[in-house]
């Protein structure tokens, strides 16, 4: 899993009104490296949440030196946008979970891929 | 009764060129008086007019060249020099074609050659070089070059679409100068017969191709298939240099596991998944992720994140069609252990409620926020087809659109039961039971 997605996704648990963003526990991370694209960074970054993508990075120890706040005129900005193409698509969780902020329900990432189906109970 | 299958959504507004809609064809920068003719494939015949030879006007040479770029649809275009009933007709309609457009491309110093195309009849070699001998009233001042003329043209002769029923003269003639081939090489390059990771229906390469332009998908646009099965709407957007992902609620699909759909091959292998169908056209930069999830439940933030939404949902015939839930309303408590393999109970989803939750209508779903762009019939069989929906997202949704005319009673003929699905059965027992009535159909 990709922090990209993780910008996207939340916790769709039952009853869940503050399911964003999810935690996440990892085991086990990698970094594989991707071609960088700097108008596809700028085109995201809008709609990214950025604090939740500074916090996620922070969760994995791959924050480097990504700021607290977006950097203003980020377009012009290539050493910016490297930092946010590396913690968008080159930064994949392997192994852990994701877990929800409010009923602490964990959804599992095997090989990479996360598993968001609840119980037959939960939805 | 007619069915819904192929379907897709467009969510961005944009005024991008439309690719491969009869009524949409290009947005041209520049008018011009010039004629156009495109010669389109012979398949997907449900989705265009019956003729295989299109005229367009009121476009540029880039219009049509960004139309080639993309097209999976048209063979060739040509800028139409004269075109006629007849050979003479034809030989007066080029006769009063603007020397000044023919000849920049008719110089001392140029080469060229000229093409025979028949529709619906072979020539034999002498006669297509009768043909190409009798266009010498036309200033051709270059040198032939069979192997690489710098420039090309086409005589096309039309003798109908009946196969039993061939006339002995062309029902219409068109000369013009070669401009650009389509896309048609995709559908072989991009074949599921050699693709690395397949399922029981994969989307052929063709369709992916034309659901890809449909959706306009470009390049840094991030697409998204709810029913990603195993990726081959993805394969066709990252062709097209947009970044992609997709979830599906059968785990086994999403991580590559479980029996093959090949019949030489009875488990798939380790590495069968959409991310190496990526890797074997060369796009796997563009690969964002897959996951396992419901696309009846709302895993994504509420904000606008896709490009474009492209889908082959499921209907029930080949792929059964599920979501998590359960027959029982079982209330266990919250603290179970979770285990990474755990399959939830999964409860048949019929047709009729996937219109209820992913579309707003019964037939064509329309939806305040959507608007239809184009509506593509597939007939499959006698009693069955499936339609290619394309909808342009004109506005974001807010409190007023919410789901309140779901409860239209234009959905009661779906409710309660798989409609499809018995209808399909249905039908296909009656006919085999015409066409052969000693056959024992589906064991009964």
């Amino acid at each position: 899993m990709k922090l990209l997605t993780h910008n996207m996704l939340t916790s769709h648990v039952k009853g869940v009104t503050k399911g964003y963003p999810l935690l996440i526990k990892a085991t086990e991370v990698k970094v594989n490296e991707v071609d960088f694209n700097p108008q596809f960074v700028t085109r995201m970054i809008p709609k990214l949440e950025w604090s939740a993508l500074v916090h996620a990075a922070e969760e994995l120890g791959q924050r480097q030196d990504l700021p607290d706040e977006l950097v203003p005129e980020y377009e012009n900005n290539e050493e910016f946008l490297k930092k946010v193409h590396r913690v968008l698509l080159e930064v994949e969780v392997i192994e852990g979970c994701l877990r929800c902020p409010e009923s602490g329900r964990e959804f599992p990432i095997s090989r990479g891929i996360p598993n968001m189906l609840l119980n037959e109970d939960e939805v | 009764m007619r069915s819904l299958s192929g379907t897709l959504f467009h969510s961005s507004v944009s005024n991008r060129t439309y690719f491969e809609s009869a009524t949409n064809m290009a947005t041209s920068h520049s008018r011009s008086c010039l004629q156009y003719l495109l010669h389109l494939a012979q398949d997907n015949l449900d989705f265009r007019l019956p003729s295989p030879f299109w005229c367009l006007d009121g476009l540029s040479e880039e219009d049509v060249s960004s139309v080639m770029s993309r097209s999976v649809c048209a063979k060739s275009a040509f800028e139409l020099w004269g075109h006629g009933k007849t050979h003479s007709e034809l030989r007066t309609s080029l006769l009063s074609y603007p020397s000044e457009n023919m000849s920049p491309f008719m110089q001392k110093d140029s080469t060229y050659r000229i093409n025979v195309y028949t529709f619906n009849k072979t020539l034999e070699f002498a006669d297509r070089i009768k043909r190409i001998d009798a266009m010498e009233f036309l200033p051709f001042e270059g040198t032939v070059s069979l192997k690489s003329p710098q420039h090309c043209f086409c005589l096309l002769e039309d003798y109908g679409t009946d196969p039993n029923n061939i006339p002995e003269h062309p029902n219409y003639i068109y000369f013009g100068r070669w401009i650009a081939d389509g896309q048609r090489e995709l559908i072989r390059s991009h074949s599921v017969k050699n693709r690395h990771f397949i399922g029981n229906t994969s989307m052929e390469s063709g369709l992916s191709f034309i659901m890809a332009n449909h959706a306009k998908v470009s390049e840094n646009d991030l697409v998204f298939d709810p029913f990603v099965g195993t990726g081959s709407l993805l394969v066709a957007c990252s062709h097209f240099r947009a970044y992609v992902c997709g979830m599906d609620i059968d785990y086994n699909t999403i991580h590559g596991r479980g029996r093959s759909s090949r019949k030489d091959q009875k488990w798939r292998g380790p590495d069968e998944n959409i991310r190496a169908n990526l890797r074997q056209y060369g796009t796997e930069e563009m690969y964002v992720d897959v996951m396992v999830s419901d696309a009846s439940k709302p895993v994504w933030r509420k904000a606008a994140l896709f490009d474009a939404i492209i889908t082959d949902p499921p209907y029930g015939i080949r792929e059964s069609t599920r979501r998590t839930g359960s027959h029982k309303d079982v209330t266990r408590s919250p603290d179970v252990f979770y285990a990474e393999s755990h399959v939830p109970v999964s409860q048949a989803y019929h047709l009729s409620d996937i219109f209820t939750d992913l579309y707003s209508e019964e037939m064509v779903p329309l939806h305040p926020c959507l608007r239809l762009i184009s509506n593509c019939e597939q007939t499959l069989s006698s009693h069955t087809s499936r339609r290619l929906i394309t909808m342009e997202k004109i506005k974001n949704p807010e409190e007023l659109d919410s789901l309140a005319h779901l409860a239209d009673p234009c959905f009661s003929p779906y409710q309660g039961h798989n409609a499809f699905r018995e209808k399909y059965f249905s039908g296909q027992n009656k006919r085999c039971g015409k066409e052969d009535s000693k056959t024992v159909v589906n064991g009964e």
